[in-house]
């Protein structure tokens, strides 16, 4: 479906800087230009490709062969790969201990972070998406968690760091202390499974479609289980007026030294905890080593790492990233303020942007969803742009705040097919489609996009990040 | 000893029993009894607060005392500003623009009214930011970007009225300080541009709706009309993001796209090569990265990307052929300087004499990855 697409030079039509930290790309001349493509005439593409597909014709590229292309069976009367005995069959391996920390196999080296081309000036203030279309489960590997840094990653002493906990004033703490990270592990601990999301995930598609793959479109997303301590225990041993301090600002040790607001609520519901673990070990340097906070179902701004401060105060701060960064604008031109929880979403994860199905017939239809007001419930699945919805199987048990994997079967027949998900939370919350969530916030929030993801499976096997009408 | 099997459902049925109790339950397994925990964690000194407890809120809690006039903040700006955020506060070289888009209309109706404008490119920090004491706040804790909390009270003063200066909000002959401070809040274009009205406040403290805006349904048969894709990538964006090949798994359901081949071309071969990790170069930047880093110069120099300052590459291009080029590249770092890649200065860089001269080298090799 080729020949309609105008043979556009590259970067052609692209003047100006693609823009910015992910808060802050907006109108890209790029996505301009592809909006307006859309809106002249290109809308009923689908339509086209359902046609084309009940003609048998050709339109479309390549026919898929019928065999299996990643199974062949040889003239030579069996596959090489069984007959010619290879070299590991055949010969010695390595020794224990060859590598004192192991690493992904060689073959493994496509699943890599990433940063978006174009998105942002330097390395130090960025982000980098992880490969959310080759991970199973829903444990993100700690290299490849996602990454977001304000002003540069450090790896700190844990010898040398210390956490302070104070209040804006004199009587909302009664005794302000210092802890050492031997401190704070000696403390009771809990372990559990939180997902991060960066409130401006998925932000680049808020007017329409910017990125290939699910990596660029979903990847300011991970999940780990993290160990710490509840900061309530912290906060007791301090001495804190609950009564009059509502409100807790936590600041990181960096040179941004990132301030965030956290609601009381949170904190004396005994959920947010200050973490030093990570998946069985410690925090990785690029996720906040030695300690960060964990705030679950909030967006991860708020995750504080390299966490040197806590404040108790009876008012909220206003910082940089609730004040100029991390607030919504909406079609009033006014911006929602304090906007923190990362409201119900899901994505399917394979088949996504970027990848192609080499064969008809069947395939398991796999994603991730999650919710920041507690558990995911329900995900259903479409095939058909949304028209009609079959739930997907969960993935054993679904906790509060955490990612969870659903599967559902799925036969191919080689037509054109859009696949969405959606998910549904316990407080009885669905995820919305776009023009649902364009409706209330039209297209300039930046932030919280939890819209329903639309894929196209086109008759090639190749499939196309889409956003339907 | 009972089968694996029998293991695996006892884990289950514990993962499930876990997965039933509520956060507030679950939390309350973890919290000790009320002094149980002696001897950890020990009094913080007056000294120690004061170093760290930096914060300025919007009723001015924490603001020190001190001053600065836009006249001051002119000179601060212009040594230690204007290189990432332009002359004027204009440039999205670096960051987003900070100054632009508002007027004398919004300093007095406290709304930006550009805001309504979606043709309107970007957004500045002047147009967004109601508390004036977020610029104060953040100028003071996190710049200049490469020498954060470097600032004294007095100098923050004085850039965050020439920042104001610069947007119209404040006079030219304004002078900033802890008692003025609340008469430039009352002049803060976007003072009145902030809402609650949404549901994403996990607490009671603000005043917010509390309830989500967005009502959605799980309708499961016959729910939409026919979909239509009113968006997606231009076939010239294909390759935008590199070769999607080489950004997934070499087996599995589905393999990535070669977007090196034009779209509807036959399947690449399972047998996609893995990609190596990036192998460095024979001379390579691993010896002065670390003093590259270590004196932010990575801020304002990309390898191959110009930021501030010129591209490494372009550096080691540009004086290829010149004999005396780590004398002279030497001399350069050391003593800063401007002209030669365009209008903004270089800061002299107060790195020893051998490291300087390791970097300059590099640069006469030709600057390899």
């Amino acid at each position: 479906m080729s020949n309609h697409d105008r043979d556009d030079p590259p970067q052609g039509g692209r003047s100006g800087r693609l823009l910015k930290a992910p808060e802050n790309f907006v109108y890209p001349q790029g996505v301009r230009t592809v909006f307006a493509e859309a809106k002249q005439g290109r809308r009923d593409f689908i339509r086209r490709a359902f046609a084309s597909a009940v003609a048998g014709g050709a339109a479309a590229g390549a026919s898929l062969s019928a065999g299996a292309q990643s199974n062949p069976v040889t003239t030579e009367g069996g596959d090489p790969n069984i007959l010619e005995l290879p070299e590991h069959s055949k010969a010695l391996g390595q020794g224990v201990a060859t590598e004192g920390y192991g690493k992904p196999s060689k073959f493994e080296s496509n699943l890599q972070r990433r940063p978006s081309p174009g998105l942002t000036q330097t390395t130090q203030s960025s982000v980098s998406f992880a490969p959310l279309q080759s991970l199973f489960g829903i444990v993100t590997p700690s290299g490849l968690h996602f990454e977001r840094h304000h002003q540069g990653w450090w790896d700190i002493d844990p010898s040398k760091h210390r956490l302070m906990v104070n209040g804006s004033d004199d009587r909302l703490v009664k005794t302000p202390k210092i802890f050492t990270m031997d401190e704070i592990m000696r403390l009771p601990s809990v372990s559990r499974f939180h997902f991060i999301e960066c409130g401006a995930n998925s932000g680049m598609e808020w007017g329409n479609v910017a990125v290939p793959t699910v990596q660029y479109s979903h990847g300011m997303l991970s999940c780990s289980e993290f160990t710490g301590v509840p900061l309530k225990i912290l906060l007791d041993l301090c001495g804190v007026d609950y009564k009059r301090g509502r409100y807790v600002l936590a600041e990181g040790a960096d040179g941004s030294s990132m301030t965030r607001t956290i609601p009381m609520e949170l904190i004396e519901s005994g959920e947010v905890f200050v973490a030093y673990g990570q998946n069985g070990e410690m925090l990785r340097p690029e996720n906040g080593y030695p300690l960060r906070l964990v705030v679950p179902g909030v967006q991860g701004v708020s995750w504080v790492k390299y966490l040197r401060r806590i404040e108790v105060g009876d008012a909220p701060y206003a910082t940089k990233d609730e004040a100029v960064h991390y607030i919504d604008l909406l079609p009033g031109g006014l911006h929602r303020q304090y906007t923190s929880i990362q409201e119900c979403k899901s994505v399917v994860t394979t088949p996504s942007g970027g990848q192609v199905l080499l064969d008809k017939g069947f395939y398991n239809i796999t994603g991730l969803a999650w919710s920041g007001r507690g558990k995911v419930t329900k995900v259903d699945v479409s095939v058909d742009g949304g028209r009609n919805w079959r739930p997907a199987r969960i993935e054993g048990v679904a906790m509060s705040k955490s990612l969870t994997r659903f599967n559902i079967d799925w036969v191919w027949d080689g037509r054109p097919a859009l696949i969405q998900s959606r998910a549904t939370d316990e407080t009885g919350y669905v995820q919305p489609s776009y023009k649902r969530l364009r409706e209330v916030r039209g297209k300039r929030s930046i932030y919280h996009n939890n819209a329903i993801q639309s894929w196209l499976v086109q008759e090639s096997g190749e499939v196309k990040n889409v956003q339907l009408s | 000893m009972f089968s694996s099997l029998d293991g695996r459902r006892v884990a289950q049925a514990a993962v499930f029993a876990l997965g039933l109790l509520s956060a507030v339950a679950a939390s309350a397994q973890a919290m000790p009894k009320d002094g149980a925990i002696v001897g950890i964690g020990r009094a913080a000194t007056p000294k120690e607060i004061a170093a760290w407890d930096i914060d300025v809120r919007p009723d001015f809690k924490g603001l020190p005392k001190g001053s600065g006039s836009v006249a001051q903040g002119m000179d601060i700006w212009e040594g230690k500003c204007a290189q990432c955020h332009g002359i004027f506060g204009e440039s999205n070289e670096v960051f987003s623009p900070l100054v632009g888009g508002t007027t004398a209309e919004d300093v007095k109706t406290g709304k930006v009214a550009r805001l309504l404008d979606e043709a309107y490119p970007g957004r500045t920090t002047l147009m967004k930011v109601a508390s004036i004491s977020t610029l104060w706040d953040y100028i003071h804790r996190a710049m200049p970007w490469t020498a954060p909390k470097s600032l004294k009270p007095d100098e923050v003063y004085a850039v965050t009225a020439y920042l104001l200066n610069m947007g119209g909000v404040l006079p030219d002959n304004f002078v900033l300080s802890d008692q003025t401070i609340a008469q430039a809040q009352a002049r803060m274009p976007n003072r009145n541009g902030m809402t609650l009205e949404h549901g994403m406040w996990p607490g009671k403290g603000l005043k917010t709706t509390g309830k989500p805006d967005v009502k959605a349904v799980a309708c499961m048969k016959n729910c939409e009309a026919e979909p239509k894709v009113a968006s997606f990538l231009p076939d010239f964006a294909r390759n935008a993001h590199g070769n999607l090949a080489e950004q997934s798994r070499i087996v599995g359901a589905q393999l990535g796209v070669d977007t090196t081949r034009p779209a509807g071309a036959a399947p690449t071969p399972a047998a996609v090569a893995a990609v190596p990790a990036k192998a460095p170069e024979a001379g390579g930047s691993a010896a002065v990265m670390p003093i590259l880093q270590k004196n932010a110069c990575t801020a304002c120099h990309g390898i191959d990307n110009k930021i501030v300052g010129p591209a490494y590459r372009d550096v080691a291009r540009k004086y290829a052929g010149r004999a005396d080029a780590v004398a002279y590249l030497t001399g350069k770092i050391k003593a800063g300087g401007s002209g030669v890649w365009g209008a903004v200065p270089m800061p002299p860089q107060a790195l020893p004499e051998a490291d300087a001269k390791l970097v300059a080298q590099w640069l006469a090799d030709g600057a390899k990855k």
